[in-house]
C-alpha cells in the first residue's frame, strides 16, 4: 500500500505535503489535482513534512490535495526502441503526445511495447549470471542491442530457461533465472533504473588510453578527447557552443550519441529533429537520426525536469555502455540544470553558497561527471561514455561556481574565444586556453605515436609552441608596429597563422572538410610543419605575408579535396611548386 | 460546481500581513496562481502554506488597511480574444482602454509550452527595408531577436519601422514602463500608417505601477497565439522593455525575501525569460509568432544579468550605433547577429547575398583597422584609403537606419559600393557572382 499524503503549502513548483506514512528522498509522487496526475520528487523530508518539486506546473493546485507516493525513485524505461527517440527529461516520448502544446500531466510510454523484436539467445541453459550478463540480443536500427540480465538484481543466477530465436514483445518473458536460495525469477526485454543511481555493472573502470575520433582537428590533433573521457566547453552566448556541439554529435566516431538538450533554445532541437534524419553519418553511411537519441527539455519547459533530464540521459548511455558500446553524451548546457538546482535551494530557503548555488554544487557536478569512463565489462568486453558538457558563464566570466566545479573534474576544456567567433575562425576554440589532459597520460601517448604516427605528440607539441610563440610575436608586432621589429617575428607570426588557418580553422558547412580523419590530419600536420621546419631569409617583412597566404591557400585546398584524391594531389604539387620557387629565390639571392 | 462557487465569493477581511507588494491572510480553499481582488486591486497567489495564503498585490498596496476586502476569483490570469481585439489598446489587466468589452473566448495566459516535435524549423524571411536587418542579420519567421540598445538610442522607432514593413498578418505590442510620449508615437505612427486593424497593444506606462507589468508580456503571447494557432496567422510581437520588466521580476522576488542572484535579480530570471522568448514558433499550420523585444543596457554593459540571459535565450541581437563620419544611427554590422540567418540567407533571397554580407562587412572591418592606424599615426596605404571611403558610404546607404529599400536594391548598392572602390579580386566574391552580378 502506497502512502498517501495532503498538500498543505504551495510556493511556485515546491510543493509541502503531511503524510503519517513513509516518505524515502528522491521518491517519485503524483499529486492528484482534477484529473491530472502532477509527477514530483521529494526533496527534503521534515518531520512528517515532505518537501516535493513538481516536475509540471502548479497553478490552481489547492491545499489539501492527495498525494500518492510511489515508492521508487524516478526511473528509465531500458529496453529496444529507446535509439532514435526523442524524449522529454523525464522519459516520456513526445512523438506520442497528442497536440501542438504539451498537456499538462500527459505522460506517454518510452518505448513501443506492442512492437515485436527478432531476439537471438546468447546465454545458454545452465549459465551462471549476474547483473549485466548478455542473455540475448535484437537488433535495434543497426545496433545489437543486448538483453541483459536486469542491473536490479543481486548476487550470481543460473539461466534456468531461455527462449529461442524468434519473435518477441518487450513485455514477454524470455528468460527464467534461478538464484542462489533455488527461487526462480522471469526476465523481459525491459527493466527499469533509478536515474540518480549509477549502474555498475562492470569490472573494472581503467584510466581511459585510447582517442575518440571525432573529426574536428583542433580537438583530435590539439587537444585529444580520449574514449571514456570527459570534457566542457564554457563560452558565452555567440560563441558558437552548440555549433560544435551539434558538430561532434554529426562527426563524432561513436556507436550512438545521446544529446540532452537541457535548458536551451527550442529552435536547436528542431534544427537535430529536422536535419538529422536526413543527414548521413560520414563512417558508416546510416542516417544520423540512427544512432542518436534526443533528451529535450528545452528552456520553457518544466525548471524541475531539467534537473531530471541529464540524469536520464547519463542512464540511458550507461545502459548502452554495458551492451560494449562506444557512447558519446552531450549536454547543453550544465549551467542551466546548476540553475534549476539553485532555484530550488532558493525555494527551500537553504542557505546559499556562491552566486546563490547550493553548497554541494561542486559534489553533485563532480559525481555526475564520474558516471562516464572507458570500463570493462565481465565478459571481457568493453565500453565507454564520453562526456562533453558545454557551460554558459553568467556574463562570460569563468570565474563563476558552475565553470569552476566543472574545471575541477572535466579532463578536457574546450575554451570558445569570442575573439576568434568575431573574426570568424571556427570552430572558435582558443588552442591556446584550452587543454587536454589525456595529452599528458602516458598510456595516450604511447597509443597516440603507436596508432598515428611514431613522432605524433612530439608533432603535437611542436605546433602547440608555434602557436604559443606566434601569439606572443603577434602582441609585440601591435606594439612596436611592421617595421619596428626584425623580420624574423614576420616568420614566426605567419608561421603560427599557417597552423591556424590549416590545421585549426575548419569548415563545419563543407562537405568534406567538416570531418577529418585521423589518417588525414597526420598528414596535413607533418605537411604544415614541414613548411614551418624550412629556413626563410625574406628580403623585407612585406614579402612575409604574401608567401604565407600563398601557401595557406594551397594547404587549405587540399583541406577541402577528398584526401588522396587527383585534386587534393594536385593541390599538394600546387604547394611543393611554392615551396621550390622560395627556396630557388633565396639561393640565388644568397649568391648574389 | 455551485458550492465551490461560493467559497470563492466569500469575502475575507482579515489581512495579517502587509508589505509594498504583497498582503496575507487566512483562506480556505484557494488554488496556486489564482487571482484575487484585495480592495478593488488585481492581485494573485504567489504562496499558500497551510490556510496562510499570500497575495501580489499588482497596483502596490499603498493605502491598503488590515481590514481590506479580499475576494477570491477561482481562476488565474485570463484574457478575452475574439475578433475585436484587434486595433485596440489593452491594460496590463487585458482590459480595453477605451472602456468597452471584448466578446470571444477567455484564455488563460501564459499557457503551456509547445511541443518540440510539433515545432517546424523556421525557413520565411522577414523583409524589413532596412539593409543593416535585412542584408546582414536576416529575420525569420518564429526568431526571438531583442534590440541591445542603450536608454538614449531611437529603438522604439525602428522598431515601430520594422513592425510596418515587415509583412505581419498581425502586430502586437507589449509596452512595460513605456513613458506615455512612447506610447503616443507607437500609437500615431501605427494609425498614419492605417495599419491600426492590425495591431493589437497591450500597455503599461511608466504611470502605472511597476508590478502590472509582469502581466503585459502574457497577456500579448497570449493574444499571439491566439492568432497564430486559431487563425494561422503570422504574428509579430514588439516587447519593450524587457528590462523593465525584470526589474520587476526583481522586485516582487526581494518582497518575497528571495535570495538574489547576479545583479540583484532573482535566481529564475533565465526561465522566467525563456518562458516569454520561447513562445516564439513556427507552426506546422503556418501560423507564426516572431518576437522582436528591446533590452536597454546600463553603460552598454553586456555582462548585466539582464542581457548577459537574454543573449543564451534569443536567437541573436541587434546593436545600434551612432557613426560619427556619416552623422547617422545604423545597425551595427560587427556586434549584431541573427542566428537563424544562415535558414534564408542565399536560400530565400538571392544567391550570392551570403557572399555580399560578408565582404562587405570584411572591408567594412579593414576600414575600422585602417581607422585603429590613422589614429596611431601611422601611414594608410592606398587600400586602407579607400576602405575608408567605401566605409562612408557603407553606412550611409546600407547601414543606417533610415534607409528603406528592396532586397535586390541592397544587393546592387554593394555592387556599387564594390566597384565603385576595388578591384573584385580584393573584394574576394567567388568567380560565377562577380561574372554574373559585377558592375562594370
Amino acid at each position: 500500500m502506497n502512502t498517501i499524503g495532503n498538500v498543505t503549502g504551495i510556493i511556485a513548483n515546491l510543493v509541502i505535503v503531511e503524510t503519517e506514512g513513509t516518505a524515502g528522498q528522491n521518491e517519485i509522487c503524483f499529486i492528484k489535482h482534477g484529473d491530472t496526475r502532477l509527477m514530483a520528487e521529494v526533496i527534503k523530508v521534515v518531520g512528517n513534512k515532505a518537501y516535493l518539486q513538481v516536475f509540471e506546473s502548479t497553478r490552481g493546485l489547492k491545499v489539501g490535495t492527495e498525494v500518492e507516493f510511489m515508492g521508487h525513485m524516478l526511473e528509465v524505461t531500458l529496453g529496444p526502441g529507446i535509439l532514435s527517440k526523442n524524449f522529454d527529461g523525464l522519459q516520456n516520448d513526445l512523438n506520442k503526445m497528442d497536440g501542438i502544446f504539451l498537456k499538462r500531466g500527459e505522460y506517454t510510454d518510452p518505448l513501443d511495447f506492442d512492437s515485436k523484436f527478432a531476439f537471438k539467445p546468447l546465454a545458454k541453459k545452465g549459465d551462471k549470471v549476474t547483473a549485466g550478463s548478455w542473455l540475448g540480443e535484437v537488433k535495434e536500427n543497426w545496433i545489437a542491442h543486448k538483453i541483459m540480465v536486469p542491473f536490479k538484481f543481486n548476487g550470481e543466477f543460473t539461466v534456468k530457461s531461455l527462449k529461442e530465436d524468434g519473435e518477441y514483445k518487450l513485455n514477454d518473458a524470455i528468460a527464467v533465472l534461478t538464484d542462489k536460495d533455488g527461487k526462480d525469477h522471469e526476465v523481459t526485454m525491459v527493466q527499469k533504473w533509478p536515474v540518480k543511481v549509477p549502474i555498475k555493472a562492470y569490472k573494472n573502470k581503467p584510466r581511459p588510453f585510447k582517442i575518440l575520433e571525432t573529426g574536428i582537428r583542433v580537438m583530435d590533433t590539439l587537444n585529444p578527447m580520449a574514449e571514456g573521457g570527459t570534457g566542457f566547453i564554457p563560452g558565452p552566448f555567440g560563441s558558437g557552443k552548440t555549433v560544435l556541439q551539434h558538430s561532434l554529435s554529426k562527426n563524432a566516431n561513436a556507436d550512438l550519441v545521446v544529446v540532452a538538450a537541457c535548458g536551451e533554445r527550442a529552435n536547436e532541437v528542431v534544427e537535430i529533429f529536422t536535419e538529422f534524419p536526413e543527414l548521413e553519418d560520414p563512417r558508416t553511411g546510416r542516417k544520423l537520426m540512427e544512432r542518436t537519441t534526443i533528451i529535450a527539455n528545452t528552456s520553457n519547459m518544466p525548471v524541475a525536469a531539467r534537473e531530471a533530464s541529464v540524469y536520464t540521459a547519463m542512464t540511458i548511455a550507461e545502459y548502452y555502455r554495458a551492451m560494449g558500446l562506444k557512447v558519446l553524451l552531450l549536454a547543453d548546457s550544465t549551467s542551466r540544470w546548476a540553475q534549476a538546482l539553485r532555484e530550488m535551494s532558493n525555494r527551500m530557503e537553504e542557505l546559499p553558497g556562491p552566486d546563490g548555488f547550493p553548497m554541494d554544487l561542486s559534489a553533485i557536478i563532480a559525481n555526475f561527471y564520474a558516471r562516464a569512463g572507458f570500463v570493462y565489462l565481465p565478459n571481457g568486453e568493453t565500453g565507454s561514455i564520453t562526456f562533453i558538457g558545454t557551460v554558459s558563464p553568467a556574463g562570460g566570466n569563468l570565474k563563476e561556481p558552475v565553470t569552476e566545479s566543472t574545471k575541477k573534474v572535466a579532463r578536457c576544456f574546450y575554451a570558445l574565444s569570442q575573439q576568434r567567433a568575431d573574426s570568424k575562425r571556427y570552430p572558435a576554440i582558443d588552442s591556446i586556453d584550452s587543454y587536454s589532459k589525456y595529452l599528458e597520460y602516458p598510456e595516450i601517448e604511447e597509443y597516440l605515436n603507436s596508432t598515428i604516427s611514431e613522432n605524433w605528440t612530439d608533432n603535437v607539441h611542436e605546433a602547440k609552441d608555434i602557436l604559443l610563440r606566434g601569439k606572443e610575436t603577434y602582441e609585440q608586432i601591435n606594439i612596436l608596429g611592421d617595421d619596428g621589429v626584425p623580420i624574423e617575428y614576420h616568420i614566426r607570426y605567419w608561421k603560427s597563422e599557417l597552423i591556424d588557418f590549416v590545421i585549426l580553422q575548419q569548415d563545419g558547412f563543407d562537405a568534406i572538410d567538416a570531418s577529418s580523419s585521423l589518417e588525414r590530419q597526420d598528414y596535413m600536420l607533418q605537411k604544415t610543419l614541414g613548411v614551418t621546419r624550412m629556413e626563410y631569409d625574406f628580403e623585407s617583412f612585406e614579402d612575409v605575408g604574401p608567401y604565407f597566404k600563398r601557401v595557406i591557400n594551397a594547404l587549405k585546398q587540399m583541406n577541402y579535396s577528398e584526401f588522396d584524391s587527383d585534386k587534393f594531389k594536385k593541390n599538394e604539387k600546387e604547394l611543393e611548386k611554392i615551396l621550390k620557387e622560395q627556396k630557388q629565390e633565396e639561393k640565388e639571392e644568397a649568391k648574389a | 460546481m455551485e458550492k465551490e462557487t461560493k467559497a470563492f465569493q466569500r469575502v475575507y477581511t482579515k489581512l495579517f500581513q502587509l508589505t509594498k507588494a504583497t498582503v496575507s491572510l487566512r483562506a480556505q480553499g484557494v488554488g496556486n496562481d489564482e487571482l484575487a481582488i484585495v480592495d478593488g486591486r488585481l492581485a494573485q497567489v504567489v504562496k499558500i502554506i497551510g490556510d496562510m495564503v499570500t497575495l501580489q498585490i499588482f497596483g502596490g498596496t499603498e493605502g491598503i488597511a488590515t481590514n481590506a476586502e479580499v475576494i477570491f476569483a477561482g481562476k488565474s490570469p485570463t484574457l478575452k480574444v475574439g475578433d475585436d481585439l484587434a486595433g485596440r489598446f489593452f491594460n496590463a489587466y487585458g482590459e480595453p482602454m477605451e472602456g468597452g468589452e471584448i466578446m470571444g473566448e477567455e484564455l488563460e495566459i501564459g499557457g503551456p509550452s509547445v511541443n518540440p516535435v510539433r515545432r517546424k524549423q523556421p525557413s520565411e524571411f522577414i523583409p524589413t527595408g532596412i539593409a543593416g536587418i535585412d542584408l546582414n542579420n536576416a529575420l525569420v519567421t518564429g526568431q526571438k531577436i531583442p534590440f541591445f540598445a542603450d536608454p538614449d538610442q531611437p529603438y522604439n522607432q525602428v522598431m515601430a519601422m520594422v513592425a510596418l514593413r515587415a509583412k505581419a498578418d498581425k502586430i502586437i505590442l507589449a509596452g512595460m514602463g513605456l513613458t506615455n510620449d512612447d506610447y503616443l508615437y507607437f500609437k500615431n505612427v501605427f494609425d498614419n500608417a492605417g495599419a491600426l486593424d492590425r495591431i493589437v497593444g497591450f500597455i503599461n506606462t511608466t504611470e502605472d505601477p511597476p508590478v502590472e507589468r509582469l502581466l503585459v508580456p502574457d497577456m500579448a503571447l497570449s493574444a499571439a497565439e491566439y492568432y497564430a494557432t486559431k487563425k494561422n496567422e503570422k504574428v509579430l510581437v514588439l516587447l519593450t522593455d524587457m528590462t523593465l520588466y525584470s526589474d520587476a521580476l526583481s522586485i516582487v522576488s526581494n518582497r518575497m525575501d528571495q535570495i538574489p542572484s547576479k545583479d540583484s535579480m532573482p535566481g529564475s530570471l533565465y526561465s522566467d525569460l525563456a518562458r516569454l522568448y520561447e513562445k516564439a514558433v513556427q507552426f506546422p499550420d503556418g501560423g507564426s509568432i516572431t518576437i522582436i523585444a528591446v533590452t536597454t543596457l546600463s553603460g552598454g554593459d553586456i555582462t548585466h544579468a539582464v542581457p548577459d540571459n537574454t543573449g543564451y535565450i534569443t536567437e541573436g541581437q541587434l546593436f545600434l550605433r551612432k557613426d560619427s563620419d556619416v552623422g547617422k544611427v545604423i545597425v551595427d554590422p560587427f556586434r549584431s547577429l541573427s542566428r537563424l540567418k544562415q535558414l534564408v540567407i542565399g536560400k530565400k533571397t538571392r544567391e550570392d547575398h551570403p557572399q555580399v554580407m560578408n565582404a562587405a562587412v570584411r572591408l567594412y572591418a579593414d576600414a575600422a583597422n585602417a581607422r585603429t592606424k590613422q589614429e596611431n599615426g601611422f601611414d594608410l596605404t592606398d587600400y586602407d584609403e579607400r576602405t575608408l571611403e567605401f566605409a562612408k558610404g557603407y553606412s550611409r546607404k546600407l547601414l543606417a537606419i533610415d534607409v528603406n529599400i528592396e532586397m535586390e536594391e541592397m544587393l546592387e548598392t554593394a555592387y556599387a559600393l564594390f566597384s565603385e572602390h576595388f578591384k573584385p579580386e580584393e573584394v574576394g566574391i567567388r568567380e560565377e557572382f562577380v561574372k554574373k552580378y559585377w558592375h562594370k
